[in-house]
């Protein structure tokens, strides 16, 4: 108290008239907002613990309750603003270094939003998804540049390895360890009904999930945690990370009281030891040596796999990119700055990186002029929040997206951006078994497939109205996009024209 | 107003095309019927055509057929033409004064061969040369346009109703064994003659019916195999995807027809032949990105044969009929019976079904 005080961000409300002091808000909140005053026989709140995850909210069952933001606020001032007095007021307390979780929440512009989508109007038809073939489908990987015949003339049909994807959509990166065992049950098992792929991040593979390897992406990060001769083998493609959008430049960690039992053993560390992931990888310091590690794990599963490389959105993004092309890699996967995660330094999150429309608009035009488009599939993800958005993606160039926010929010995250204390009232992002047990992983993987199922709708709709009747056509046709509100430079880098033009 | 080349002009069409399997030759009057009962197909700014076989004497030159804005851009060009190549004829293409066709350019051709000097330094085959070159003067010199470049064949193209062109180049003078035919319904007014079809590169032609929804996914892939766009068009972009698919990639024309019009998925799932089925999966999963999508109708022509092939869900209409030696293809019956009172076996060939046509070999 005294300096060291922070009015709390949220008012809970609470609807007397309508409590019956059932005490459900008081169990289900892992913050322990929520207690009953025996004396008075009425429900209290401690709103310095509460983080608006609105589980109370969403299972009240007489809707009592609503959180509010809290409007006592310090003196307005448009250069000191509320927020960054009190991240001042938590160093002087702590002398720590700030951590938050989840996609850089700052007004910086969405590009999205100021492109539109054309459609055909009389000079070609529009194709209504409801009659006509409507298709979605896509390979990722490497496509040679020379069709090879035998002798007899006869098409060589070999190809590298190819992912096939019912429609060009992924589930991203999330480690096992930072989200639960039901939440990547409920990826898993959803990627398998919808012909997608899920990754499991860097946390390593539960030897549960091993038989819905062929919808698995494994991911071989810097901390190398759960990297073994199965683990590679059980998997579709592997992914080597050297990015996350949220925090380019720097590892991750994940606190040993998260490394419990499974957890512990799926990542091959002790239990309660910090998992620390290094900044970079200790064997890569320039790109040759991303190239041995690429054939490394090439010669390991047999050339039977595409490699992908994942980077965060920097701004060289565009060279970086072209190297990775040449590095022997499969795909490239892109993070932009809004990517989520489970934990970040606050600053790196709100500070660093590009936005992912101009990264991926870049890096398409980079490898198109360098004729090299075709060695790699381009991967985007951060922040993509809507079928809209992936066509706009694609359009722009990208072969397909990786979204990862917006599964955990079919999961029922409610973007409290608070996952770095391990206590989600949602199941998702902790460890605790009592509130892991709270996310069912036959709801969870329906709902997955539900959003990814109406999406593809939607993506149809969107083709249909262009007259487009199969994605391929769809993948880098700029002319399918306008910019509203966009700068000359800001059309420039992403490629299209103004509307009206 | 911007001009077709600085933005993209979507258009509606109507095509036609007559080949003959002995390689008999015809005038150019027929194709120039056909055009007229498809009048309101066209709105006047754009006709053209293509026949082959009709430089039996310099058939072993390429003949560069050529628009100029003034007599210096001409001049420039021979001088930058004659470091390249022998020249054995350069000569004004025939024309004829009519009301309906006005503000010509300067219009010549070449039959030049490439100078072997310049091919052995340059490290190039005779075609790639021919078409690079063909490339450099209509992206680099202002004022002047190749619209044809093939041997022994040519394109004649106009801004004007296509009978209007045919009758304007005098046509009827010119014996080819097989002709194709273009008149243009341009949503704009782009007043220039480069951006009637037929578009053609080396002995490739295409006319073309139809609006591509596909057309910068597959522009910005061809492009990087140095092919410019510089019209913007449709047609354009499918000359240059059939180049690259056939001369650069060594498919055949069936399997080309296969990555443009490519079957769905679905329908290659189902196909009971194991090596088809693997080379549809192939071609598909090799180049999505020359899958055209959106309604077209074309005609391809080449040396010796013509290839008609409509979008993968028949979104154009194209009709094909045939007749003793002779076989017709065109956007609407009557054009054929035009053509051919008596044609036989009238048929709609199904959306992605490639009809080729081949001339006898040795035949002409």
């Amino acid at each position: 108290m005294g300096v060291e005080f922070i009015y709390p961000e949220f008012e809970v409300i609470r609807n007397d008239n309508r409590c019956i002091a059932c005490r459900v808000c008081e169990r289900q909140c892992a913050n322990e907002v929520h207690f009953f005053n025996a004396e008075r026989g009425v429900m209290m709140s401690d709103e310095t613990k509460c983080v608006n995850c609105q589980r109370c909210v969403s299972l009240c069952p007489t809707r009592a309750l609503k959180i509010v933001k809290s409007d006592c606020k310090l003196r307005e001032n448009a250069n000191w603003q509320d927020d960054t007095i009190k991240e001042i007021y938590k160093q002087a307390n702590s002398g720590a270094v700030l951590l938050s979780s989840m996609g850089n929440p700052k007004p910086f512009p969405v590009y999205w939003d100021k492109i539109l989508i054309n459609a055909s109007q009389v000079t070609n038809p529009s194709i209504d998804p409801l009659r006509e073939p409507m298709e979605t489908r896509v390979f990722l990987g490497k496509k040679p540049d020379k069709v090879k015949r035998d002798a007899n003339g006869k098409l060589l049909c070999e190809l590298p390895p190819q992912l096939e994807l019912s429609l060009p959509v992924m589930f991203s990166a999330m480690s096992y360890g930072s989200i639960s065992y039901n939440a990547h049950e409920s990826l898993a098992r959803a990627a398998t009904e919808l012909g997608i792929y899920y990754n499991t991040g860097e946390g390593g593979l539960h030897e549960d999930f091993y038989c819905y390897g062929k919808n698995t992406i494994v991911q071989v990060a810097s901390g190398r945690f759960g990297v073994h001769k199965e683990y590679l083998e059980a998997s579709a493609a592997v992914e080597i990370k050297m990015g996350q959008g949220a925090k380019p430049g720097i590892g991750g960690h994940l606190p040993g009281a998260k490394i419990v039992g499974d957890v512990s053993r799926t990542r091959m560390i002790p239990e309660g030891s910090d998992a620390i992931s290094p900044a970079p990888h200790h064997d890569i310091y320039s790109i040759e040596d991303l190239r041995q590690l690429v054939f490394s794990l090439k010669e390991a599963t047999e050339y039977k796999k595409p490699i992908i490389v994942k980077v965060a959105a920097v701004h060289n993004i565009a060279a970086i990119a072209s190297g990775i092309a040449r590095s022997g890699a499969d795909i490239i996967a892109i993070d932009g700055f809004r990517g989520g995660t489970g934990a970040a330094p606050t600053r790196i999150r709100d500070n660093v990186g590009i936005p992912i429309e101009l990264a991926l608009a870049a890096v398409d035009q980079r490898l198109r002029d360098e004729g090299i488009r075709n060695n790699v599939s381009l991967v985007v993800g951060g922040s993509i929040r809507s079928a809209s958005d992936v066509v706009k993606a694609i359009a722009l160039g990208a072969d397909a997206c990786y979204i990862a926010t917006a599964a955990v929010l079919a999961l029922g995250c409610h973007l409290c951006r608070t996952c770095q204390s391990g206590k989600c009232n949602w199941g998702i992002a902790t460890q605790r078994p009592d509130l892991v047990k709270r996310l069912n992983p036959d709801i969870g993987s329906e709902r997955l497939v539900n959003l990814v199922k109406a999406w593809q709708h939607e993506i149809k709709e969107l083709m249909g109205g262009m007259g487009i009747n199969s994605i391929e056509a769809l993948r880098g046709n700029r002319l399918m996009l306008r910019g509203i509100g966009l700068t000359e430079k800001e059309l420039e880098i992403l490629g299209i024209l103004h509307a009206g033009e | 107003m911007k001009v077709e080349g600085q933005i993209r002009i979507p258009s509606g069409c109507a095509i036609a095309a007559v080949i003959s399997k002995e390689g008999k030759k015809m005038s150019g009057e027929k194709i120039i019927d056909s055009m007229k009962p498809m009048h309101d197909r066209s709105n006047g700014l754009g006709g053209g055509f293509a026949g082959y076989g009709i430089y039996p004497e310099y058939k072993d030159f390429y003949a560069l057929h050529m628009f100029f804005d003034q007599r210096a851009t001409r001049k420039n060009c021979e001088v930058f033409l004659k470091e390249r190549f022998e020249i054995v004829k350069s000569e004004i293409i025939p024309t004829r004064k009519i009301p309906s066709i006005t503000d010509e350019p300067i219009i010549w051709r070449y039959f030049v061969s490439p100078l072997k000097s310049v091919l052995a330094s340059m490290q190039l085959d005779e075609k790639e040369f021919v078409a690079r070159t063909v490339m450099q003067i209509n992206t680099e010199m202002h004022g002047a346009y190749v619209f044809s470049s093939g041997k022994n064949m040519g394109t004649f193209k106009a801004v004007g109703f296509p009978e209007d062109v045919g009758v304007f180049y005098k046509l009827e003078e010119y014996q080819g064994y097989s002709w194709t035919a273009h008149g243009r319904y341009p949503t704009n007014t782009p007043g220039w003659w480069g951006g009637a079809h037929p578009f053609t590169l080396l002995d490739w032609s295409i006319v073309h019916n139809g609006e591509i929804s596909s057309y910068d996914a597959n522009r910005r892939f061809i492009e990087m195999f140095g092919y410019k766009c510089t019209l913007q068009t449709d047609t354009e972009v499918i000359t240059y995807i059939m180049d690259y698919l056939i001369r650069r990639q060594g498919l055949t024309l069936g399997e080309a027809a296969s990555v443009i019009a490519a079957p769905f998925w679905s329908t290659i799932e189902d196909k009971t032949n194991r090596e088809d089925k693997e080379k549809h999966m192939y071609l598909r999963t090799l180049f999505p990105s020359l899958l055209i999508t959106g309604p077209f109708s074309i005609v391809f022509g080449f040396d010796g044969g013509l290839m008609a092939l409509n979008d993968r869900l028949k979104l154009r209409s194209m009709v094909v009929g045939e007749k003793d030696d002779k076989v017709f293809i065109a956007s609407e019956e009557a054009a054929i019976r035009t053509m051919e009172p008596d044609a036989e076996n009238i048929w709609a060939p199904a959306g992605g079904e490639p009809v080729v046509v081949r001339v006898k070999d040795g035949a002409f």
